[in-house]
Parts: structure tokens; sequence; C-alpha cells
């Protein structure tokens, strides 16, 4: 009767694959590879694409298994990007500040070389200072450290808080969007010590890498945020075999039930909760070097609402649902208010997609969610219904 | 007889109504105790005091050889303390299968990490095997739980709390919405399990209760009114005024 995890769970290794191959087709398209199909910039988008995907999977994870619809999740997402923002953008500064510093006649003391590194991020704020969040900046390892414990100690008391007060359902939605506003206004504080609504800027340019050139980046990053993508779903998918995700599932579906099981239920959602606050961080953390810029913009509730939205039309509860969900809405969005899309003349009134793709995208969420609610994915078991019939 | 559970001088009120009115009884070990009354006699909040869903205004709930409170567990402490509840409707997994709603409620350790990184302990699917068989389900293991008949998810349901081997079981109303055949089976069911641990069935239906043969308690107005037989019983003539005479 034992069967190995992927035996029991084919669409792994089915997703493993659609993702090498599809690696492999970008890589063989790239520019880097000499060929002009995928620009840079578009190699860019695909790569941040997955990253969405990551944390789409995650939203999924919280969401669609466990029943918590979490505003939140994009917030997570933003502190892995500033977390590894602060130290791209103080190594790199430091590196030009040095250089500037090279030609003085006396050699820079230490002091001056902060003072100048600081002035150089804060002046736009007006600023000279390196605030106390700053601390760990310049340690690569210790921000990297941040990306994932930052997200994951701010959803652990978070989550404790809420979870230990069995607040549950549209209540706990709005706590956690009250959380992503909140923290979204500090961000656009100049106080806080981020650059305020300026952001974190410059993050494409790696310190240390200043030789490759940015189409070669722009592939490793693409190799990383897909590597990233597929262990991430690996995991997942092995955290929610077997009787863990049973438990899971179950506290969606009756979570009294669970408690007179014998389960701990609010340790159970408190675990998933910031595991997934964790994976969104990292998500984040790849997702910000290939953007260029991060602002407390990013952050605001509206991206948390995006992320449901992707899960609920890729159809929840599956975690390639969730997938196709982020690949589809994302890129259909940067394709229809980049501009790139025809605009539709009904001779009365020119429809423009920059305008309407809002729309078009709440229209199809309300109809996904009253008509479709396994979503995109549900066609899957559609397939595998009438395969079943066939035989 | 050892007592397993005693609750004593208990009391609890819902806006003014009291549900428990200074209730006192005691289950002992491997006892098969049926509870009836009519509606609002308070047999589902005495449930829900035992179990820790509600929590009585004042009175004592005694538990097993230590003596323990049980109002001061919650929920989750109560169930792993051995303590099972079956609720009046089958609230069974509906979107899992048969065989994961049992494992579910085996008794082994609940912890996320234990989940996580124990998994399949090599006799689970004997102990699957045997509750499944002891309810009849072996056939439908691998079936979508949503999917059985009203009488076969309360057989599961009852199925998941043996799995947790708990020491009391507390069954409401099992044989509700089922037809003659189901109901002798859930009989069967019920002394079986009544062997080897102490079983609290709480029921309207006196046809059924006969068939348990088994000591009653006739809950009313929150209180115990009487106690024994129900041959015993339902001579009583305050239970024939309150209850049968209607």
């Amino acid at each position: 009767m034992e069967r190995t995890f992927i035996a029991k769970n084919p669409s792994v290794l089915w997703f493993l694959l659609g993702l090498s191959v599809f690696t492999v087709l970008v890589t063989i398209f790239s520019e880097a590879a000499g060929s002009s199909v995928v620009s840079t910039s578009f190699l860019k988008t695909l790569g941040k694409t997955l990253c969405l995907c990551l944390v789409a999977i995650a939203m999924d994870v919280v969401w669609g298994y466990c029943g918590i619809l979490s505003l939140g999740h994009f917030a997570f997402f933003g502190i892995g990007g500033y977390a590894i923002g602060m130290w791209l953008m103080y190594d790199r500064t430091k590196d030009i500040v040095i250089g500037s510093l090279e030609n003085n006649i006396l050699p820079p003391t230490p002091d001056e070389v902060t003072t100048a590194i600081g002035t150089q991020i804060f002046g736009v704020v007006g600023s000279s200072e390196f605030p106390l969040i700053w601390a760990f900046s310049h340690s690569l390892t210790l921000q990297l450290l941040a990306v994932v414990l930052v997200p994951g100690m701010l959803a652990l008391i978070f989550g404790w808080l809420a979870f230990r007060s069995r607040v549950t359902g549209v209540y706990l939605s709005i706590l956690t969007q009250a959380m992503t506003l909140a923290l979204s206004l500090y961000l656009f504080q100049n106080d806080t010590g981020l650059r305020g609504n300026n952001g974190l800027s410059g993050l494409q340019n790696i310190p240390g890498l200043e030789a490759v050139s940015q189409t070669t980046l722009s592939l490793w990053f693409f190799w990383a945020s897909a590597s990233a993508l597929g262990a991430g779903y690996v995991f997942f998918a092995w955290m929610l075999a077997g009787g863990f995700g049973s438990v899971i599932r179950a506290i969606r579906d009756n979570e009294t039930r669970v408690r007179f099981l014998g389960y701990h239920v609010e340790t159970f959602k408190l675990f998933i909760f910031t595991t997934t606050a964790m994976i969104a961080g990292i998500a984040g953390a790849l997702y910000y070097p290939q953007a260029g810029i991060i602002n407390p913009a990013e952050i605001a509730p509206i991206a948390s609402i995006y992320l449901a939205v992707w899960v609920a039309i890729g159809g929840r509860g599956r975690l390639y649902g969730a997938v196709i969900g982020a690949v589809f809405v994302s890129l259909m969005s940067s394709w229809l208010t980049g501009g790139s899309a025809p605009d539709i003349n009904l001779g009365f009134y020119l429809v423009k997609w920059t305008d309407w793709w809002l729309v078009l995208l709440g229209l199809t969420f309300v109809g996904v969610t009253l008509f479709f609610p396994k979503g995109i994915g549900g066609l899957f078991d559609l397939i595998s219904n009438y395969r079943e019939k066939q035989q | 007889m050892n007592t397993l559970l005693e609750v004593s001088g208990v009391s609890v009120s819902f806006d003014g109504f009291k549900a428990i009115n200074n209730l006192s009884i005691q289950i002992g070990e491997a006892e098969l105790r049926a509870i009836i009354g009519p509606n609002g006699a308070g047999k589902t909040t005495f449930m829900d005091i035992v179990t820790g869903k509600t929590k009585p205004d004042e009175g004592y709930v005694i538990w097993g050889e230590k003596s323990s409170s049980l109002l001061d567990m919650n929920e989750s402490q109560i169930a792993q303390a051995g303590i099972g509840r079956k609720f009046q409707k089958p609230t069974v997994f509906e979107e899992q299968t048969v065989r994961e709603n049992i494992t579910m409620a085996l008794k082994n350790p609940r912890s996320p990490l234990d989940l996580l990184f124990n998994r399949a302990a090599h006799d689970t699917e004997d102990r699957v095997r045997a509750v499944s068989d002891d309810i009849g389900l072996t056939d439908a293991l691998d079936h979508l739980s949503g999917a059985l008949s009203h009488g076969q998810k309360q057989w599961l349901e009852i199925g998941m709390l043996l799995a947790q081997d708990p020491r009391l079981l507390l069954v409401d109303e099992p044989a509700a919405g089922m037809s003659a055949t189901e109901r002798e089976q859930t009989t069967d069911i019920l002394v079986r399990a009544a062997k080897t641990r102490a079983v609290v069935v709480v029921e309207h239906d006196m046809e059924f209760v006969r068939r348990l043969n088994c000591k009653v308690t006739v809950l009313h107005q929150g209180s115990v009114l009487a106690e024994g037989s129900l041959n015993h019983v339902t001579k009583n003539q305050d239970v024939i005024d309150v209850y049968l005479g209607r």
C-alpha cells in the first residue's frame, strides 16, 4: 500500500517538468544566448512572474487549503524585498562612495565614508544619519536572514494574537488588511528610515557583479526564480500530502470538529500562516532585484487583494491553480495595461484597455466565484473525469 | 464500579435562561448510559460542558483517577484526555476520503511537527482497517466521505471517535434519520464499544434506548428527574408526566 510521494502527487512531476522545459526554452531564446526572441526586459517580466507564482502558491496554501483569507501576504512579500534591498543599496553606494573618495589627498576615515553613504542614501529625505533599522545592512548574510525572519516574526506575532482570540473568517481578513495598510503607511513616512515614498532603488545592480551585464544577470535571476518556485512547489506539496495536509483541509471545512478531534487548531493555523509568510518573503527578495525598485505603494492593500484574485481565478485548493492564476492574470495585466493591446472601437465609444482592465478583472473575479468556484484549474478535473468515463 | 466522570452541582444559564440547573451525573468506567429528556432538557448543553465548549457558572466536572477538573482544560486538551464526542448532525470531512477521516482521528501525537515528520507509522493501515471493519465501511475506505449515505456518515463519525480510543464516548442522537436496519447496526456498534469504554448516548427515540438495554438518566429542565433501568424510569410518575405522557 506504500506508494512514493510522486506517485501520490503526479501534479508535482508534471509541474517540475513543465517548469524545466519553460526555463530551458526561455534560456535558449534569451538575449544572453544570442537570440532576440526574449528581450532582457521581457525576461525580467518572466522572472518576476515566477516570483509572483511563488507568493501565489503560498497564498493558496494559507487560503485555499487552510481557509484563512489573508490580505497580508503581499506585505510579507514586500518586507522580503525591502530586506534584500537594504543590503543591495548600502553595499553598492559604499562601493561608489569609496570610489569617489579615492582621489582625495587624505585617505577618508571610516566615519567620513559612513556619512557619505548616509548622505547618498538618505539625501532624498533630508538626512544623512543611518536609522537603527539599517543596523545590519552592511551584511548580506544578516539581510538574507531578515528576508525570512522578519516576515516570519511579524506573521508569528500577528497570527498568535489573532488566532488565539479565535478571530476567523471575514474579521481576520479585515485585520490582516489593516496590518497591511498600517505597514504601508508606516513605510511611507520619511521618519521610518526606509526613504519614505522614494523607496529603495537601483536594486537591479548587484554589488560585486558590476562586470556582469544586465542581460546575463536577468537570466541568472530568472533561473533563481524558477528554482525557488520549483523548490517552493515541492515543499508545499510535501507539506500538504499526508496527515498534516489532511488536518489543514479539515480546519478549512470545519474548525470546531478538528478541535474535538484533539488537534490544537490555532497552532496549525499559526504554523501555516508563518511558513507561508516566510516563503512570501523569499519570493519578494527575488522579485525586487529584478524590478529594480521597491516603494511602499507596492505593499498597499490592493496588492494583497490581487493575490487573492489570482488564486481564486486560478483555482483554490490546488497548487498549480495558483500558478495558473498568477501567470494568467499578471501577464494579461501587463499586456493590457502596457499599451500594446489594441483598443476596441465600438463606433460610439473607444474601449481603452488601460481604463477597462480593472473592470474586466473585477467582472472575471465575480464570474469565477459565482459560476466556476474551482477556477481555471477546475478544467483539469473535467479532463480527468472524462478519462475515467472513457475507461 | 469506579467513577470515570463526575458532574456535580453544575448550573449554566444563557441570558437568564437556566439551561442546566444543579445537575449531577456520574458515569462509571465501561458503562453504557442513555440520557433522555424532552427538548430543552439540557442534554446537548450537558455534552457542551463536558467537552469544554461551554463553561458552567458553578459546579465541578471531575475526570479520571487523578480527579482532574475538566473546567480548566480547553476542547483539544479534553479530547486528548480521552473524551470523544459525536455531534447530532454527522460532521465528517466530506471532501476527504473515509481513510483520511479515520487516519486523522487515530490516537497519535497531534502537533504539526509530529504530523510532518513522523508520517505513516507502520501500523496505521492495520488500525484504520480495524476501525473500518468495526463500522462496516472497509469497502468504502477510498471513497470521498461526502458520497456516503446519511447512515454511513453517522457510522464513520462513530468510527472516528473509536479511532481516537477515548475512555468516554459522548454520542448525540446517533439514530436520527436512520432506517430500521441502520439503527440495529448502530446499536451493535455502540454496545460493542461500551465493552471497553464508557459510552453516553443522548437519544429521543425510546425504541432505540430499549435496544441499548442500559441504565437510563432522564433529564428535565436542566436537572436529573429519574435514573435507573428503562423499565424503572418509565414507571416513575414524574417521568410520565413531563415526558412520556405527552
